[in-house]
């Protein structure tokens, strides 16, 4: 009856989003009077499975094998739906990650579950079980009940705290039963986005528009992201005229992101790059036009010439970094 | 060959979003067009069709009121079309009755989006990929079809993912697949063909719900921008640090 938390790693090693789904499933846990187990797929070495502990896991499944060494969402979806019918859970909690959003549906299926991907709270009621969730890119929420016995929650990363339970985890093996049928699709290759930040995890991001005028001009907003440690982004045109990477295109069309902080520098505001990006707790717009509509959407704002700004405030972000040290 | 798209009817995306009441969605005004996700899907379906033979069905769960939507895409290129005539209030049931369809069909590619841009959901096509017992890629963001295989490549944290299957497959769209400048505009003849390409409506078969959507809000209102002066970023820093918290 434990609830079930995926724990995603990457490489071997956890990120923040995956201790906030422990978090998030502890507090259910804590609310459903039940324990959380994690499960863990691919190679993660013990010392790591028992950081999960810190989060409230008290057992921790290791599904390691090596058919388990490329992410495969047939196979990994079957290895989910396994474990949760051996603990009998009732509840399954997944990062709204790439990972968790191609596996959750097919978990979903399988123990014909409901499901809320992109949950962005505790679920209000556990009976009738009902969950809060963005609609329209953002521009509105809505809370949806789940009907079903089984159901299956993707949390939206840095959308919830972490919190300390400081349990000590059991490390259990798990080896699933494979299943021919799952190993259609063959991994070829993986491509590693250049070195930089990923946008959906990057606690800062800093991003660009046409006001930046050219690619050639990118050389100040990464260096502002370097002293932020923030990942980089930029509105649709951009991205379409290939000054940037397609994979740095947020709004409606593009990724949708959640930082902390999301600094735009030459964007004017226009409602499909807000919905991508208005999720952001802080949001800062630099713009040479008062009238932009950014300002009306940002906490804060500068009017002016992005290329006396930017330079300014890289300076002034560096001095405060170093008053830290 | 033969492709099944599967689009959904939303609000364009300069849509301002409203509600009649808790719970009623404030269509008032609104144009509503193809998923943009999906139209990504579609014009890659006629990429496909335009290399080799293709038949490309589209098919929609929606009332009458999202024909307009279907005609476009047969505008378009698409060859015929499927619509299951019931109000689509949630991934479980849309998936479902999609599979149902697929299932009598043999579909060697089945196109969805990523998502939609309204509800979001993202289940769709890992839905169908699970019922139909085939891979399912998505986001995908390129797709190259040999003969009776594919190698996609979809989005993972952290980088791009390639994989190769054989056919049949599902695949969730987003730019990339193709880009923006492929997309299609309707043209006359392509419209006037539209009226006569077979739409049939089909009833569902009653799948169950697993989603409720029980009540919609709007955002807070933002307490309003802070403006700093151009001369003095040293405030914002200091702002972003002791009022917002966030540096
Ligand atoms: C179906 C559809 C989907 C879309 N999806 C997306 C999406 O997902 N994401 C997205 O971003 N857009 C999307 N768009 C496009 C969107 O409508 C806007 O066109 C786009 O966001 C504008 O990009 P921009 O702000 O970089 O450029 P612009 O609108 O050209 O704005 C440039 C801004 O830079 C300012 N500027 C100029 N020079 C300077 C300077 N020296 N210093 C400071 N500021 C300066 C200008 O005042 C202006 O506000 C979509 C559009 C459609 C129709």
């Amino acid at each position: 009856m434990a609830i079930l938390v995926v724990s995603e790693n990457w490489g071997g090693n956890f990120k923040k989003s995956t201790y906030e789904a422990v978090s998030y499933a502890n507090e259910i846990a804590k609310q459903m009077g039940t324990s959380t187990t994690a499960l863990s797929i691919g190679n993660v070495s013990n010392e790591t499975l028992q950081s999960l502990g810190k989060y409230g896991a008290t057992k921790v499944l290791h599904a390691q094998h090596d058919k388990l060494n490329n992410f495969n969402v047939q196979v990994y979806a079957s290895v989910i739906a396994e474990a949760a019918k051996k603990e009998g859970s009732q509840l399954i909690i997944l990062s709204n990650t790439f990972a968790g959003k191609s596996l959750s549906p097919r978990v979903a299926m399988k123990l014909q579950a409901g499901l809320v991907t992109d949950a962005i709270a505790l679920p209000s009621s556990v009976s009738p079980f009902v969950v809060r969730r963005k609609i329209f890119s953002g521009k509105a929420f809505s809370n949806v009940e789940l009907t079903t016995a089984v159901k299956i929650l993707a949390l939206a990363p840095n959308s919830f705290h972490l919190v300390e339970a400081n349990a000590s985890a059991t490390i259990e093996n798990f080896t699933p039963s494979f299943n021919d049928a799952d190993f259609v699709s063959q991994h070829k290759e993986f491509k590693k986005a250049g070195g930089a930040i990923s946008i959906t995890e990057a606690e800062v991001v800093i991003s660009g528009g046409r006001g930046l005028k050219g690619p050639e001009n990118w050389g100040m907003v990464e260096d502002l992201a370097k002293i932020l440690s923030a990942g980089t982004a930029c509105s649709k045109p951009v991205a379409d005229m290939g000054w940037r990477p397609h994979h740095e295109h947020v709004g409606q069309t593009g990724i949708a992101i959640a930082p902390n902080l999301y600094i735009a520098i030459g964007i004017s505001g226009a409602i499909q790059h807000l919905a991508g990006v208005n999720s952001s707790k802080v949001m800062v717009a630099i713009n040479n036009d008062p009238e932009a509509p950014f300002f009306k959407a940002a906490d804060y704002g500068i009017v002016g010439d992005a290329f006396e700004i930017v330079p300014k405030l890289i300076e002034a972000f560096k001095e405060y970094k170093s008053s830290l040290n | 060959m033969k492709i099944l798209v599967c689009i959904s009817s939303v609000p364009d995306t300069t849509s301002k979003i409203s509600f009649k009441d808790s719970s009623t969605f404030n269509a008032d005004g609104i144009q509503f067009i193809i998923n943009p996700n999906d139209e990504f899907g579609l014009t890659k379906a006629l990429h496909i069709k335009e290399a080799g033979a293709a038949t490309i069905t589209v098919i929609n769960v929606g009332l009458a009121d999202t024909e307009p939507v279907i005609r476009k895409a047969l505008a378009i290129g698409a060859d015929d079309a499927i619509r299951i005539n019931a109000q689509p209030t949630d991934a479980f049931f849309v998936a479902t009755e999609i599979a149902a369809i697929a299932k009598q069909n043999n579909y060697d590619i089945i196109f969805a989006g990523k998502e939609s841009i309204d509800y979001n959901g993202g289940m769709v096509a890992g839905m169908l990929g699970e019922l139909l017992s085939v891979p399912s890629y998505t986001p995908c963001v390129g797709m190259e079809l040999q003969a009776t295989s594919v190698t996609v490549e979809c989005l993972v944290d952290g980088g791009k993912e390639v994989q190769t299957s054989k056919l049949p497959v599902v695949v969730g769209g987003q730019k990339g697949l193709v880009e923006e400048k492929d997309l299609r505009i309707p043209n006359m003849r392509g419209i006037m063909s539209a009226r006569t390409k077979p739409l049939q409506v089909v009833q569902p078969s009653a799948s169950a719900h697993h989603e409720l959507y029980k009540g919609f809000e709007l955002p807070p209102a933002k307490a309003g921008c802070k403006m700093v002066s151009k001369d003095d970023v040293k405030e914002l820093v200091n702002l972003l640090h002791k009022e917002a918290k966030v540096i």
